[in-house]
């Protein structure tokens, strides 16, 4: 598809920072959460989760707690066993990939602690807590299995037996086999410079602010469920594929969303229990989990191994690059697991021209809570690994970090480019975001003051961090996803109706949860239809209301969705000419419509679009063999995703004393291609960046030897609060895409991508000068006051400096040597 | 079983409450109270913030018991007259807020942070939110919404026309 922006229509409302419709019921309390609905004869659910990460259940005795107030039910794996299916994975990345049963509750063995072993139906939410206490259960430990190196071993204890194995699949990529490049092995044999290095991506939890909820009623003519998810659509079909219930008898609902970021892309045991308890009783059952339940059994984020090694000539051409990947899986696949690191595949070379690239994936089961999508799902991890790569070469090549890039990447005079990874990038313009960007961070400026500090031996030093970044967003044309051996397509689907008084409906397949479609949508429709923004109403989150969708991850939502409902009003305006022409008395040719109004060209004669609707609903005078409607529907089906980029610089203050690291400047100019709304673009970088910046300083879940999770309350998991977040300056570039009709790139995970590795490589920028070539993430206080010590006791005993890979902890990288965990608090950080 | 009266935005409620109830539950449970939101379980988050006689306080903190004779505003009570709080039309244009679960306790927060200190600097926003998370914004803009309000509200401020509350 060539782009085609409209400049004759797309003078108003595109590129407006309209205030967000949504808000009005957000700031005053009237919002519809799920947990917030309450219906007549509804009864609560609580579950019992179990202590430990691996164990076989011997014995469970409910007779107690069956006595308790209030309960109406205790169920256990047992008495469900028939009825509550399998949960399922949509992503067989290979055709021997090994898929374990995921029951909702754990039936014989349980494979990580948070697993549902039993719950109690009862009156209220409090009598059905309360009685989890009335539960027995005797359980035979079994070892537990943490560690993915030692999981691959010869003789490992396995994680589900019945596989024989705790490789969950193994995804090779190569360049040489796929004609995309040139073979690997000669680019390693020819290297005049390699470097190679081990990253770990720590494990995250998503850790949306609303908990999830489900409330299922199965009392009316269809059953219908509320849930706290980003995607009712897919629910509904796992739903129905899962338990064998009729579609069309099942209606799910997802009211207002209280943030996702990837957590809230899932089929839910909770939801599937819901529904099965549901018809078992006959009544409505809410299940809202607590924020503790939430950290330890919704799904994790991230947590991988990347062993990378990258090539160059001694000038700094790259020439080679190899990656292989451990990904933890947990202890089952969710809907997406094992495609996670697979998506990381297309975006390991980056915005590099690299002639030859090799990329495996492993992936492992563990005894921990599952993986899954987590913001950016993949592409964050590669962008990561490439990025700290990058600086690693260019300290072994003795290049300047921002020289080495802008020797490999793709020249805007190259696009459209198709890379080693058999992607072809439509647009995109490095030069111009990192100039912008250079300048607004005053790099060089901040270059001199690192020196100066240098030179005095301050205690705080100052580290510059870089990340040249793209992505590859808007998941996505189906055929690739096919390819991929992905369950479901990519497309999107949009429905608009004029009402009689000349309002709009549209009905989207996406399904928000903060992102401000019902404003940035209204405003594409009325730029389209010509009609006032207030005057168009969204609607979505409601299979009933929105009967088809994909619903909302991986920055889809508008260049999917909001390609759709271009099209959809491209028919409206199609469906209406005729009519149009018929009422003015003119043919078809002679008009044109512009700002909501068809007239006939050279004259005054002209009818507004919101006049033909309420002519369409008369249906008095119409030309004849026309149908009485102006409605539409439409299903976009992309050709090719879209590759936001940008440039991202972090300077940061690191205090060689204690290790704290206090981020003093953070500049990025994003290309998002052409914004629809600059508020809404502006919000979701920020918050991208909150949690990139998390990522890399704060956040990581924790488990103890035995495979207790030790972050999970939000008193140990330490999502950062506003005083441990600076100051963003945010600017922008605009190259518009070329794959779709608005010029639209995504840019709900850009931010996220992007921060990560610009805040390492800026930690160890700083910190390089005692020794140090790597901090593990996050960089808490301990670990680069770790770092520090152990590169100054190299550099100390003469040893080659650039050797320690500045492990804080040992074993797992998630406890030190002594077993504490390194989870030391910010300063400042939240009470 | 224990007697508790309270005000809740402008209206007086008598109830029985077991003794160990949280005043969010009950706001929510028993009073219908919905715009107060519950995040976590240990305090952290500070999404169900009211203002309990003036102060703010973290609902989940406080026993129901505790509550008894006490004035309490919500999220709920805070336009007058169909007009939104110079706090909430702030957020609004300032664009302080996106999936909004965090938004009622942290417009709550911004309220007696500005009581207490009507002209904050940003660090000092910083700070006196430190108790309320927010995993959407980032916090930038909501650091903006509070001073813009504190401008607003400003003696002698020359305050934007308030909007009215959609469906008022």
């Amino acid at each position: 598809m060539t782009a085609t922006i409209d400049t004759t229509t797309s003078t108003s409302e595109i590129g407006k920072a309209r205030l967000r419709k949504e808000d009005a019921r957000l700031i005053t309390g009237r919002t519809r959460w799920t947990d917030n609905i309450t219906l007549p004869g509804m009864v609560h659910v609580a579950m019992l989760r179990s202590p430990f990460a691996h164990a076989t259940i011997t014995a469970i005795d409910t007779t107690e707690a069956k006595t308790r107030p209030g309960v109406i039910t205790v169920l256990t794996g047992a008495d469900l066993k028939d009825e509550q299916g399998s949960l399922p994975c949509a992503w067989a990345i290979t055709p021997d990939m090994k898929a374990p049963a995921h029951p909702s509750i754990a039936v014989d063995t349980v494979h990580f602690s948070g697993e549902i072993v039993a719950i109690v139906v009862a009156r209220s939410a409090a009598e059905a807590t309360d009685a989890l206490d009335g539960i027995e259960i005797d359980y035979d430990e079994l070892p537990a299995v943490l560690d993915m190196e030692a999981a691959l071993a010869e003789g490992a204890d396995l994680v589900h037996p019945e596989l024989g194995t705790n490789r969950n699949a193994l995804w090779i990529f190569d360049s040489g086999e796929a004609g995309t490049g040139e073979p690997i092995q000669a680019a390693l044999d020819a290297a005049e410079v390699t470097v190679t290095r081990r990253f770990r991506q720590q494990r995250l939890i998503p850790a949306f602010m609303e908990p999830r909820s489900v409330v299922c009623d199965p009392t009316g003519e269809q059953l219908t469920l509320w849930s706290a998810t980003q995607v009712p659509h897919i629910v509904r079909t796992m739903l129905a594929m899962t338990l064998g219930m009729p579609e069309h008898k099942i209606r799910v609902i997802a009211p207002d969303v209280g943030g996702g970021f990837g957590g809230k892309l899932q089929f839910t045991p909770e939801e599937l229990l819901s529904v099965v308890l549901a018809q078992r009783l006959g009544k409505p059952v809410k299940i809202t989990e607590s924020r503790s339940e939430s950290l330890l059994a919704g799904h994790h984020g991230r947590d991988q191994i990347q062993d990378i090694t990258i090539t160059a000539t001694r000038d700094g051409k790259l020439t080679g690059l190899k990656v292989e990947l451990m990904a933890d899986m947990g202890a089952y696949l969710g809907l997406v697991t094992p495609g996670v690191p697979v998506l990381g595949a297309f975006m390991f070379n980056a915005i590099y021209k690299i002639p030859a690239y090799h990329f495996a994936c492993t992936n492992v089961f563990t005894t921990k809570t599952w993986t899954d999508a987590y913001r950016g799902a993949g592409r964050p991890e590669a962008t990561f690994g490439i990025e700290r790569i990058m600086d690693e070469l260019a300290v072994e090549l003795g290049m300047e970090p921002m020289e080495l890039r802008k020797k490999n990447w793709i020249t805007h005079e190259e696009f459209p480019f198709t890379t080693v990874a058999g992607l072809t990038y439509d647009s995109g313009n490095y030069e111009a975001a990192t100039e912008k960007a250079m300048a607004l961070f005053d790099y060089d400026g901040l270059r001199a003051e690192q020196a100066r500090r240098r030179e005095n031996g301050d205690v705080k030093q100052i580290g510059i961090g870089i990340s040249t970044f793209t992505e590859m967003c808007g998941l996505a044309p189906s055929r690739v996803l096919g390819s991929l051996n992905y369950g479901a397509g990519g497309w999107e689907h949009a429905a608009i109706r004029m009402l009689p008084t000349g309002k709009v409906e549209v009905v989207t397949g996406v399904t928000p949860h903060g992102q401000g479609h019902e404003t940035a949508f209204s405003q594409i429709v009325a730029d389209k239809l010509g009609v006032a923004f207030e005057d168009v109403e969204v609607l979505h989150g409601d299979t009933q209301v929105s009967p088809k969708g994909l619903d909302t991850y991986g920055s889809r939502s508008l260049v999917v969705g909001g390609i759709a409902i271009v099209q959809a009003a491209d028919k409206v305006i199609e469906k209406a000419k005729p009519i149009a022409a018929h009422l003015l008395e003119c043919s078809v040719d002679d008009l044109e419509f512009t700002g909501g109004r068809f007239s006939v060209k050279g004259t005054d004669a002209g009818v507004a679009i919101g006049d033909i609707s309420l002519a369409v609903f008369a249906a008095h005078n119409l030309p004849d063999g026309v149908e009485p409607s102006l409605d539409s529907q439409a299903t976009f089906d992309p050709e090719n995703f879209n590759y936001p980029h940008g440039t991202h610089l972090c300077a940061v203050e690191v205090d060689t004393e204690t290790g704290f690291v206090e981020i003093i400047n953070y500049t990025c100019v994003d290309d998002v291609g052409v914004v629809i709304n600059p508020l809404i673009v502006e919000g979701q970088i920020h918050g991208g960046l909150a949690q990139g910046i998390a990522q890399a300083l704060y956040e990581e879940g924790v488990y103890d030897e035995s495979g207790t999770l030790l972050t999970g309350t939000l008193a140990d998991y330490l999502v950062p609060s506003a005083v441990d977040l600076p100051h963003f300056n945010v600017d922008q570039t605009t190259t518009p895409a070329t794959s779709n009709p608005l010029g639209v790139k995504g840019v709900g995970e850009a931010g996220c991508i992007a921060s990560t590795p610009a805040v390492v490589n800026s930690v160890i920028d700083a910190v390089r000068q005692f020794g140090v070539v790597d901090v593990e993430m996050p960089c808490s206080p301990q670990r680069v006051w770790r770092a520090i010590q152990q590169g100054r006791g190299q550099l100390a005993a003469g040893g080659p400096a650039g050797q320690n890979t500045a492990e804080a902890g040992g074993g797992l990288g998630s406890t030190d040597s002594s077993g504490n965990v390194d989870q030391s608090t910010p300063a400042g950080g939240q009470a | 079983m224990t007697r508790v009266s309270m005000t809740v935005d402008g209206v007086s409620y008598t109830d029985e409450v077991e003794p160990r109830t949280l005043l969010v539950h009950h706001l929510r449970e028993r009073l219908g109270k919905v715009g107060t939101v519950v995040g976590c379980d240990t305090s952290n988050c500070g999404a169900c913030t009211i203002a309990l006689d003036g102060q703010s306080v973290k609902s989940c903190s406080v026993l129901a018991v505790q509550a008894d004779g006490s004035d309490i505003t919500t999220v709920e009570g805070l336009a007058r007259d169909g007009v939104l709080h110079p706090v909430q039309q702030a957020f609004h244009e300032n664009h302080g807020l996106q999936c909004g679960f965090c938004t009622p306790g942290m417009i709550m927060a911004a309220i007696d942070l500005l009581g207490e200190n009507p002209d904050p600097t940003e660090s000092e926003v910083r700070h006196g939110l430190e108790g309320n998370l927010c995993r959407c914004t980032g916090y930038q803009n909501i650091v903006k919404s509070v001073q813009a309000a504190a401008k607003a509200m400003a003696p002698g401020a020359h305050a934007s026309t308030p909007a009215p509350v959609a469906g008022e």
